[in-house]
């Protein structure tokens, strides 16, 4: 079960959070705000070995099994990129990404 | 800090070394053995054998062996490893003791020496009595020793010494006091080594011959002290690899034991000591990876193992010190030069240590609570008789009791009471704090930024717990950057709340201005009740008020609080504070705009200022002043509104410095810009907006620029990207997002009035002085003074063009170099309305290619803007392109008298100059004359006069010469011979009487002159009549020095019979001529070949007849015979 789900802009501040009620928010704020250090390492890093720039994709920050919850994840940020009313850059307020986001923080992997 | 119950024993921490003892030495009377211990122990570098001395004296005491167990049977260890014994035998039991005694081998007296020698041996063997500890002993000499086996006295009286002392002879060394000193004791104390190595290794034997004699039900924990005995041995001995063999069953073992609430703690302290070594031991042998998994493992063994829920405290002590011991472990290896990675860094552990630490705290807050009145028991039950306990992890109220069960309640309860009111006097913020800042530092070291801004929350946060707000304000404020540019808002608005609790302890008014206006603000994530508190504090400390507390502070902090606020009503003075905008996002938000981003002189300057307040109930500004790069149009644009500090929040919608939240407000200044500002620009630096006023206190919101906050450009950006349609506003609102800041403005010259025209005939001719007329008339209503004309080429093209081109008033005259291109500044007069001058000028283009003329018309008049008299400057210009061209195009040929053309010329022979001039110029020109300039190699054959004078030519049409002329022989001369000039004086056909000829001068092309031997020429009448005698001279001149053999053949032709030498050899004297006479006799009539004449010269080869048919006719024209004249002919034949 997933008790933290969010999407970053690349300029680093959140698109959309959302965390467990029951524990504390600010917690899991902290949490990925954190986590966003090795997100930039990563990107330096690709920039030095010089690989594919088309491949976007950086791997997981530390290994988990849930390989299908970022697809899953990623189609529904697509969806919401491909609303021609949404502007790329505000934050995400989109009923289905947020049901999206309760089933898989719902859900038991 | 002093060490606590948590911290590793310093036995444990420190490098086991063999443990030797030195007897004998006096090193406080004397100096031989003063330096002989110096040299043993100074300057222990790392390629000295781990050996600890120490110097005890020879009657010293070691501590008692206690006599050897038969058998294990009845014996029921108390607990798992004392708490005495890594120091004994790390600083109390030698592995060897050194007895040193001064005696030479010639020694006079030697029995006495030798018996005293071995009484003091004996000494020592005594205290040592049951320990397998070595003795060794070192004779200090005075004489250096002979080579072995040379000194006889020596062996012989070293055997007797051993066999007084019973020592082996392996055990006897010498220690001559010489120059030599250190290599002697190095080569001392590798020896000791390995006595001690011995030591260790028949211990490790001892412990292990206990194994078989205990039994798995009771002497559990014995195979746990057993285990770690041998490791322990292992690393006295050097034996790494098999110490951590042995740790790690010990490690096993540790776990296999029955854990109770009674005895998780020895067993957790003694696992604890076990995981430190193996992970020390790992990190030495350079595998990082067992030490962090070994770690782990013992993480997850005994995360779970809190023990008695009352001590739950103690647990995340331990636990805590499990994480800092092993991110000190992991550093210093990192010291040693292990790399370590952004994800797998010290820094993880001494987070994880500081969060235990939180939790203990939280613990503790908790179950240690107790009242006042509870009183620490007395007898102390956590004292011991000792003052140390007997075991690791024992309680001190029940040691040695293995009994799962409390034999004594009572006694148990009041040993927690003491444990827990001892937990409430630890100062866990220093704690906490301490690990932190561990941390923080490790993950600046590692890149992780956001890791060490989130640490250094939490540091300031526990500053703030720990009362010392002063510093948590520090940390806070230097971290909220951070989160503010990265637009992480939540945590902000965390950041924030506690940062205005802090300022509101210390009643800081400026910080606790500007949070409050951060937390009122777009930015703030905080609830509207929330901000309505906030907002009325912020008006109450405006008004010079105290403000109500902030929720969940300390109760006793806030008595003090407002005891500080109530100080700073009655503090006079510094009650205006002046903030920065631009690095925070304040609950007004900012923008202002100019109309245009260019404003004529002669109309007034204007802008808005949009002002929208983000803030739960509606607000009232005193003051909003505008800056601008020149200071002198601040005074217009002040708006300041009187009111009574107490009005803050009245008068709700009156008055134009009311911000009603969500509503954009619209503030419209205009001033009129000065003549000097002319081409300049115009820049709002800053926008002052006064919140409060003076007799309160006033917060000054300061703008940079044209407004805009920490997270305004992000905002813009957005806004711009974004295509929604905003919803309708009423005409005169308008959408904020939709303003786009606008700070600066340039201020231009007034339009002209004035016309401007250029009327010439393109394109100009090279050199000519081309015609350029230049009509300024004023459409002006009113005079306009010095008007001033600057003409010529416009700057900034090709420097070469700048050379050649020259401009000038006057026509009449040629211009030369000395004019410039560009004449500037011509004053012209005044001119009324509708009054129009024209100027002549004229431009001499040297080269041809297109050029940009500037034609550029300045002038003042007066004008009136917002009742204002001003002068303005204005100006118009025009640019014309205009190319130049050739006037014409002159082509030169050289033929022969035959109107052949020649590649070279023959010298003495004439040739034929001519000339083709072939207007290429639109306009028709005049050729005024030309003139043929000889060089001097060249003479003329008849007289040189022009042949085209006066001549017009019009596009297209051109104009020929032909010279004859002649070039005496001279030599051979390379690359030709200088032919002349020819020069042309032409002028426009429409140009004025008075404008100058133009004289264009062409030189003539080089010629090739050759000589030839022999020069023929040939006599003959222009033509010919059929049987008619036609007489034919060739004259044959020799042009060389030589005597000249000439072969001349005449060779037959259909056309005509002859008479004459048909073929003849005859030498030509050098300079002389001969002459050839023949009588052709045409038979036929038209166009004949005359019979051909050919010349060989024996001494030149190269003169062939192609080259003679050059200078002498082949053909002729033969008129038929006339009618009348028939008979007379016949009878002539």
């Amino acid at each position: 079960m997933a008790v933290c789900i969010a999407v970053i802009a690349k300029e680093n501040y959140p698109l959309y959070i959302r965390s467990t009620p029951t524990e504390n928010k600010l917690k899991f704020h902290y949490m990925v705000h954190t986590s966003l250090d090795v997100v930039d390492e990563k990107i330096s890093a690709m920039g030095k070995a010089l690989v594919d720039q088309r491949e976007l994709y950086l791997g997981l920050l530390y290994p988990t099994e849930d390989y299908k919850m970022f697809r899953k994840l990623h189609n529904s940020y697509t969806d919401v990129m491909c609303n021609p009313f949404y502007n790329p850059g505000d934050r995400i307020q989109s009923r289905a990404f947020d049901n999206m986001v309760t089933s898989m923080m719902i859900q038991v992997c | 800090m002093s060490p606590t119950q948590w911290d590793f024993p310093v036995e444990l921490c420190c490098r086991p070394m063999a443990f030797v003892t030195l007897t004998g030495l006096d090193v406080v009377y004397n100096a031989v053995h003063r330096a002989v211990w110096d040299a043993f122990c100074a300057n222990r570098r790392a390629d000295r054998v781990p050996i600890s001395f120490k110097v005890l004296p020879g009657d010293h005491e070691y501590p008692k062996c206690r006599p050897k167990r038969t058998s294990y049977e009845w014996y029921i260890p108390k607990g798992i490893l004392k708490t005495g014994w890594m120091n004994k035998h790390l600083n109390l039991v030698p592995a060897l003791v050194v007895v040193f005694y001064e005696l030479d081998w010639d020694e006079p007296q030697w029995k006495e020496k030798q018996s005293e020698c071995a009484t003091r041996v004996e000494i020592v063997r005594q205290s040592l009595q049951g320990r397998n500890t070595k003795v060794a002993v070192v004779l200090i000499q005075k004489k250096t020793p002979l080579p072995p086996g040379e000194d006889v006295i020596a062996s012989e009286r070293a055997a007797a010494l051993c066999n007084a002392c019973e020592l082996s002879g392996k055990s006897l060394f010498v220690l001559p006091h010489t120059d030599h000193l250190v290599g002697y004791i190095i080569r001392l104390e590798n020896a000791f080594y390995e006595h001690a190595q011995t030591y260790y290794y028949t211990e490790i034997r001892r412990v292990k011959s206990h194994k078989e004699f205990l039994n798995k039900t009771t002497h559990q924990l014995l195979f746990v002290r057993h285990q770690f005995k041998i490791a322990f041995f292992s690393e006295l001995k050097q034996d790494t690899q098999n110490a951590l063999k042995n740790y790690r069953t010990a490690y096993n073992l540790v776990h296999e034991l029955r854990a109770h609430e009674t005895n998780i703690l020895e067993i957790k302290t003694m696992a604890g000591f076990i995981n430190y070594k193996i992970c020390r031991l790992c990190f030495q042998h350079n595998t990082p990876l067992d030490a962090i998994a070994q770690f782990r493992k013992h993480i997850d063994l005994c995360k779970k193992k809190i023990g008695s829920a009352e001590l739950s405290f103690e647990h995340d002590a331990w636990m805590s010190k499990q994480f800092q011991a092993f991110g000190d472990l992991f550093d210093e290896a990192i010291k040693l030069g292990l790399t370590a990675i952004q994800t797998q860094n010290p820094g993880f552990y001494y987070q994880q240590a500081a969060y235990y630490a939180q939790e203990r705290k939280q613990l503790a807050k908790t179950l240690c609570n107790h009242e006042a009145s509870v009183m620490y028991p007395n007898p102390d039950p956590l004292e011991t008789q000792t003052g140390v306990l007997d075991f690791y992890g024992q309680r001190s109220w029940r040691q040695g009791i293995l009994s799962f069960d409390l034999s004594d309640p009572e006694k148990e309860k009041v040993g927690i009471l003491a444990i827990q009111l001892k937990e409430r006097n630890v100062v866990h913020s220093e704690i906490i704090i301490t690990l932190l800042s561990n941390a923080v530092a490790q993950f600046k070291k590692y890149k992780c930024p956001r890791m060490k801004s989130h640490l250094m929350v939490q540091m300031g946060e526990e500053y703030y717990y720990a009362k010392d707000y002063t510093k948590a304000l520090k940390l806070l404020d230097y971290v909220m950057c951070d989160y503010r540019s990265e637009g992480w808002w939540t945590l902000l608005t965390s950041i924030l709340t506690t940062a205005l609790k802090c300022s509101y302890l210390m009643a800081q008014l400026k910080d606790y201005i500007t949070y409050s206006l951060e937390l009122l603000g777009r930015a703030s994530t905080l609830k509207d009740d929330q901000k309505s508190r906030i907002e009325k504090n912020l008006i109450n400390v405006l008004m010079n008020e105290s403000p109500d507390p902030e929720p969940d502070c300390d109760i006793l902090a806030v008595k003090t609080a407002q005891k500080l606020w109530a100080d700073r009503i009655s503090l006079a003075g510094s009650n205006i504070f002046t903030i920065g905008v631009q690095d925070f996002v304040p609950f007004v938000q900012c923008k202002a705009k100019f109309h245009a981003p260019s404003f004529h002189v002669d109309v007034p300057v204007q802008f808005d200022i949009y002002l929208k307040a983000d803030c739960p109930h509606p607000i009232r500004f005193s003051k909003l002043c505008v800056s601008f790069n020149n200071q002198e149009y601040n005074q217009f644009c002040v708006i300041e509104e009187a009111s009574k500090a107490n009005e803050v929040l009245e008068n709700l919608t009156q008055g134009k410095m009311c911000l009603v939240p969500g509503k954009t407000r619209k503030l419209f200044f205009k001033f009129v810009a000065k003549t000097e500002d002319v081409g300049k620009k115009i820049e709002i630096t800053s926008v002052d907006l006064a919140l409060g006023n003076e007799t309160g206190r006033c917060v000054v919101l300061n703008w940079q620029g044209g407004g805009g906050d920490a997270a305004s450009s992000q905002e813009a950006l957005q806004a711009a990207r974004s295509f929604k349609r905003r919803p309708k506003l009423p005409d005169n609102e308008v959408h904020w997002d939709s303003i786009i800041i606008q700070a600066s403005t340039m201020i231009i010259s007034r339009v002209p009035n004035i016309s401007v025209h250029l009327q010439h005939g393109p394109p100009a001719l090279t050199n000519e002085m081309y015609c350029l007329v230049v009509t300024v008339q004023s459409h002006e209503k009113t005079q306009i003074r010095d008007v001033k004309l600057t003409a010529g080429l416009k700057p900034g093209q090709d420097a070469n063009l700048t050379q050649k081109t020259h401009v000038t008033l006057h026509g009449t005259e040629l211009c030369d170099e000395s004019y410039p291109a560009l004449l500037t500044d011509i004053p012209v007069g005044d001119l009324h309305p509708g009054e129009q001058l024209e100027k002549m000028l004229y431009v001499r283009c040297g080269t041809v290619g297109s050029r940009m003329f500037l034609v550029y018309v300045s002038y003042l008049i007066n004008t009136t803007v917002e009742e204002k008299e001003i002068v303005c400057k204005c100006h118009k210009d025009e640019t014309v392109t205009i190319e130049t061209v050739f006037p014409f195009d002159v082509a030169v040929k050289f033929v022969s008298t035959k109107f052949e053309h020649l590649e070279r010329v023959y010298a003495d022979i004439p040739f034929l100059l001519m000339t083709d001039l072939l207007s290429a110029s639109p306009w028709a020109l005049t050729i005024v004359s030309s003139e043929l300039q000889l060089a001097p190699s060249m003479t003329t054959v008849d007289q040189l006069e022009s042949q085209v004078d006066n001549v017009i030519l019009q596009t297209g049409e051109s104009a020929s010469e032909c010279f004859c002329l002649q070039c005496p022989s001279l030599g051979n001369v390379e690359g030709g011979v200088a032919t002349g000039h020819y020069i042309i004086s032409w002028k426009r056909t429409s140009a004025m009487e008075n404008i100058p000829v133009i004289t264009t001068v062409i030189t003539l092309p080089h010629v090739i002159v050759e000589n030839i031997p022999l020069h023929v020429n040939a006599d003959l009448p222009s033509f010919g009549r059929v049987r008619e005698s036609l007489p034919v001279k060739y004259h044959l001149q020799n042009k060389t020095d030589l005597v000249q053999d000439v072969e001349i053949s005449v060779e037959p032709s259909d056309a005509f019979m002859f008479s004459g030498l048909k073929q003849i050899r005859l030498r030509i004297l050098p300079g002389t001529e001969q002459e050839m006479l023949y009588n052709f006799y045409p038979l036929m009539a038209g166009y004949q070949q005359l019979p051909s004449l050919n010349i060989n010269l024996l001494r030149f080869p190269n003169f062939t007849n192609q080259l003679l048919r050059r200078f002498i006719p082949t053909s002729i024209f033969v008129k038929p015979q006339g009618r009348l004249m028939d008979d007379t002919s016949i009878a002539a034949a």
